[in-house]
């Protein structure tokens, strides 16, 4: 499976994204300079944490009016996997490709640690490898993961079960302690906790790793005429 | 024409305008004898930063000359932008601490930010990519408004600028200490890697090649603070808050990619940031360097505000910026790789052969000095040097505290501010991106792993200024042994250090005194453990309103190499059942001890004694414990003493312990002892310890109950829930911040 990890002027977790995919679940991944991207040969686009754009104006804000955008909505629309993790799901939020978004933490400051979430939908293409109910730990460090959304979308996430995790003891502030959704087709995932940080033992936490192993063997499934 | 008329040579001379930007009357002459001729406006801004304390080092420097600056691992000493230390593998560590003491004084948020976005640029301008950021801060009393205001706003401004850039800021120390209500310091640390063939340096070589310039624009921003630096803070430092440089960490971020890319580029041919002093140091000592000269037209600077002044100009630290000196003929290729990044490279200037530094705006000359008066004939005093009064008078006077409830005690210690938990400050910063972060803050030292090999790299800050105020040779050896045994008790063997020495006025005879002992005391430890000096900061002048001086209070840095991964050691007791021990017997030294300030609100006696020899080699017999697999946990004893540290090491996994002490209760728990760890083994492993470190004393074993339970004679001395102590230490600091008042 091929990856592009789509990299914004500011972002800073591009690398973590590509070692994690590239180097630790031994996929192919590139790093793909937002000016010069051109996605139809992926398979799968990770759109990564940091700061893109200074998160001047709103966090995300101006990376999804940025040059790669249209690109991404065309393989979004292709069905193709999509995962912004951090400012990544911020920048699916402002691109409205997720609904709802995202406020500064409730106590106003940067926080960052691992927490404790429950997986809520394992039947994803992101999260088949996790159990039902189950419980994982993963790093969170942001200032704005506070998601909201107003009670009507709400509803509409829990009855098409797009929320994926929430956290055990809410950290930030974000609505019905969400941490993660898809959207309704199912193949966009945007979620505040990093993943890409806590797949090797030496670093302390493997929790994420199924998360990637979840996308390569649905890719591998779906494309097992071709191999 | 310039826009401004500006105060013309005779007028400086006779209203002795000089002395407003900290020229002496002495220095002033001196600038007349080196140029022939009175000084302009704009050449007098020149000299007055450039032989500021922060530039020059005029106090300091024959002090400085003493460290031992070199050893086997050191590719870099003193004198570029950061030191430079073989890891093997033909990879290097880089780095360097630097100071922000006096603008977080006065505009917290911005002066910590920028302090970091300074130490940064430092080490990718060496090639290195920053891996870690590490920091060192001191306030005042916390219940102090003004104390917790700083403190929030330094802690916002390190994990506003250091988040952002995407280095991650792994470790540090805060200490509370009266000392500092008016005078907070915040130095910060950052770590690069890089390989050796990428080192560059900051040379303006070849006559004929092109100045460039790149990264954010010019304005009027942080005019005169390198001399703002030099100065006491007084009443009117608030009135130099547009001495405060406003940093945009995005721009940072930009740079360092931009940076990281064109040294790769050979038409590079060096490349220095601009940082104190701005365009003025930079380019001077680009050219003192190489024994070249420099000629800029200042028309040519990308302004962010119109109608600046060359003396503005010269003299502004506006952030974010680099000078580089690129083949001539080839700047568009440099250009091209900053344009990447949207950040803008111009032409300003060229490399002569006259050794003179000079200056071109709007078709005059307006500044033509000679490079090495800048640079290498800066004045260097020699400062009077006298014992204070109050050094025999507090090497007479003994303590030994008296304590009826030692539970009381402990408890009360682990809610002081420099012992509680400082995970309120720590959380706010990013410690995990780059995903190299191993060891992350909360233990002794922060250990990174260095990707593509099993080697991983250990680093600390440390530096105790109480022992230093009772007896600063002794507490200068005792700075470097703390942080080497940070180093030893993670898994590393220590490498080298960087100094960030910060005291009050060094023309304060008392002050001078301080340093020298400091100084000779850290030299002494840095021998004896073959860590050199490779880089360093000097902060002058800290003292606030009306001459009181903080504590002296060098700090360092130090970086360890971890050979292989498998050696990576944390504070934490892993489990019930494991054994405790401890390397180093307690005598009742109590002299600057958390428990003297606790109890007594002041400090006084003697500083804990430090043998060299003793500490050297307790640390290399755990080092070899530790590599031989022997070792669960191992932490320094500190702050507190033995009762603090066994505590902390028991919270992370809610642990209780069973120990028993013998001899005196308040020095086994809580003397400041030095040359001590605290140790924990599986029962297997118990007899391959005591072997190795045949001083290790059994103190007991780690149990499954939760309590804290300390028996001398048979009779329990403290027996307290874990959780309660837990309690105390991690609820202290949030409490205290967000408490009124």
């Amino acid at each position: 499976m091929k990856f592009a990890v789509i990299v914004f002027p500011g972002s800073n977790c591009d690398e973590d994204m590509y070692h994690a995919v590239s180097g630790v679940l031994g996929e192919e991944a590139e790093m793909v300079w937002f000016k010069e991207a051109e996605l139809e040969a992926y398979d799968g686009v990770l759109l990564p944490g940091g700061f893109s754009y200074g998160d001047y104006l709103r966090s995300g804000a101006i990376a999804s009016v940025s040059k790669v955008i249209d690109q991404v909505k065309t393989f979004i629309a292709s069905g193709k996997p999509v995962l912004g993790v951090c400012n990544g799901f911020q920048v699916l939020l402002e691109m409205e490709e997720l609904p709802g978004a995202m406020l500064r933490n409730r106590d106003l400051t940067f926080m960052c640690h691992e927490e404790s979430l429950d997986i809520r939908n394992n039947r994803t293409m992101f999260t088949s490898q996790y159990g039902t109910g189950e419980t994982i730990s993963l790093p969170i460090a942001h200032g704005e993961g506070n998601y909201y959304c107003d009670k009507e979308t709400l509803e509409t996430l829990k009855a098409n079960d797009q929320i994926v995790f929430t956290y055990r003891n809410n950290p930030n502030g974000s609505t019905a302690d969400i941490a993660g959704i898809t959207n309704e087709q199912g193949n966009v995932l945007g979620m505040m906790p990093h993943p890409e940080r806590a797949v090797e033992e030496l670093l302390g936490n493997e929790d994420g790793v199924r998360l990637f192993e979840s996308i390569v063997k649905n890719w591998r499934e779906t494309h097992a005429v071709g191999n | 024409m310039p826009l401004v008329t500006e105060i013309s040579p005779e007028v400086i001379e006779q209203e002795q305008v000089y002395k407003e930007m900290g020229v002496t009357e002495e220095e002033f002459l001196h600038i007349k004898r080196l140029l022939g001729r009175a000084p302009n406006y704009t050449e007098l801004g020149i000299f007055s930063v450039m032989w500021s304390e922060h530039c020059s080092y005029k106090h300091s420097k024959t002090l400085l000359k003493q460290f031992p600056t070199e050893g086997k691992h050191v590719l870099q000493g003193p004198g570029e932008g950061a030191g430079v230390v073989d890891i093997g593998d033909n990879q290097a560590v880089v780095f360097k601490i630097e100071s922000h003491n006096h603008p977080s004084a006065v505009e917290p948020y911005q002066g910590a930010a920028t302090g970091v976005g300074g130490i940064l640029r430092d080490v990718f301008s060496m090639g290195a990519k920053p891996i870690a950021i590490l920091n060192s801060l001191r306030f005042g009393s916390l219940q102090q408004s003004r104390v917790k205001f700083l403190f929030r706003e330094v802690v916002h401004g390190i994990s506003g600028y250091g988040n952002c850039v995407g280095v991650p800021t792994v470790g540090g120390e805060v200490q509370f200490d009266d000392a500092y209500n008016g005078n907070p310091l915040v130095n910060a640390m950052c770590v690069g890697l890089i390989d050796h063939g990428d080192v560059q340096q900051g040379v303006a070589k070849g006559v004929g090649n092109t100045v460039m310039y790149a990264g954010a624009k010019t304005g009027r921003d942080g005019i005169h603070g390198a001399t703002f630096a030099s100065e006491e803070l007084s009443e009117d430092s608030e009135s130099k808050r547009p001495s405060v440089q406003v940093g945009d960490p995005f721009m940072e971020k930009l740079l360092i990619e931009a940076c990281l890319d064109v040294i790769h580029h050979d038409a590079l041919v060096g490349i220095q940031d601009m940082g104190a002093a701005g365009l003025t140091s930079s380019a001077s000592e680009m050219a003192s360097k190489a024994g070249t000269g420099l000629k800029m037209n200042l028309d040519w600077i990308p302004q962010r505000e119109t109608g600046m002044t060359p003396y503005e100009m010269m003299l502004s630290e506006s952030q974010e910026r680099m000078l580089l000196v690129v083949e001539k003929g080839r700047e568009e290729e440099i250009a091209a790789v900053f344009e990447k990044y949207g950040l803008e490279a111009v032409a300003v200037g060229e490399v002569t052969d006259d050794k003179r530094f000079v200056l071109e705006h709007q078709g005059d000359v307006v500044a033509d000095v000679p490079v090495d008066g800048l640079a290498e004939d800066a004045p260097v005093y020699q400062p009077e040097s006298r014992e204070p009064a109050y050094f025999q008078q507090s090497q007479r006077q003994s303590y030994v505290p008296e304590i009826r409830n030692p539970r009381n005690v402990l408890r009360s210690l682990l809610k002081q501010p420099t012992i509680a938990s400082k995970e309120w400050v720590y959380d706010q910063y990013d410690s995990m991106v780059q995903t190299n972060t191993v060891v992350k803050p909360g233990s002794d030292a922060a250990v990174l792993r260095i990707k593509g090999t099993d080697k991983a790299v250990a680093m600390t800050t440390d530096g105790n200024s109480r022992y230093i105020y009772l007896d600063p040779e002794t507490g200068g050896k005792i700075a470097v042994a703390e942080a080497a045994r940070n180093i030893v008790v993670s898994g590393g063997e220590p490498l080298a250090i960087t100094d960030g020495l910060n005291f009050g006025s060094p023309e304060n005879p008392e002050v001078y005194w301080q340093m020298e002992g400091a100084v000779r005391g850290m030299s002494e430890a840095c021998t004896k453990f073959y860590t050199p000096v490779i880089s360093g900061n000097v902060s002058l002048y800290n003292e606030a309103f009306g001459g009181h001086a903080i504590y002296p209070t060098p700090v360092v840095g130090m970086v360890g190499l971890v050979r292989e991964t498998a050696h990576i050691t944390t504070s934490d007791v892993k489990q019930a059942g494991d054994l405790l021990y401890v390397v180093g017997g307690a005598s009742p030294e109590f002299g600057g001890s958390e428990l003297q300030g606790m109890l007594e609100g002041k400090h006084y006696g003697q500083a804990p004694e430090l043998d060299l020899e003793t500490e050297h080699r307790r640390q290399q017999q755990v080092l070899e414990a530790i590599r031989e697999g022997v070792v669960s946990s191992a932490h320094d004893l500190a702050e507190g003493g033995l009762s603090v540290a066994l505590a902390e090491t028991l919270f992370k996994e809610d642990l209780g312990c069973e120990v028993e002490i013998h001899g005196d209760v308040v020095t086994e728990l809580f003397a400041e002892t030095q040359s001590r760890f605290l140790l924990s083994v599986t029962p297997e492993d118990a007899g391959q310890l005591e072997e190795l470190i045949p001083e290790a004393k059994f103190l007991g074993k780690a149990s499954e109950h939760g309590r804290f339970h300390i028996i001398r004679n048979g009779a329990t001395v403290i027996d307290e829930p874990i959780q309660t102590l837990k309690a105390d230490w991690k609820g202290a600091i949030p409490c205290m911040v967000k408490s009124e008042g």
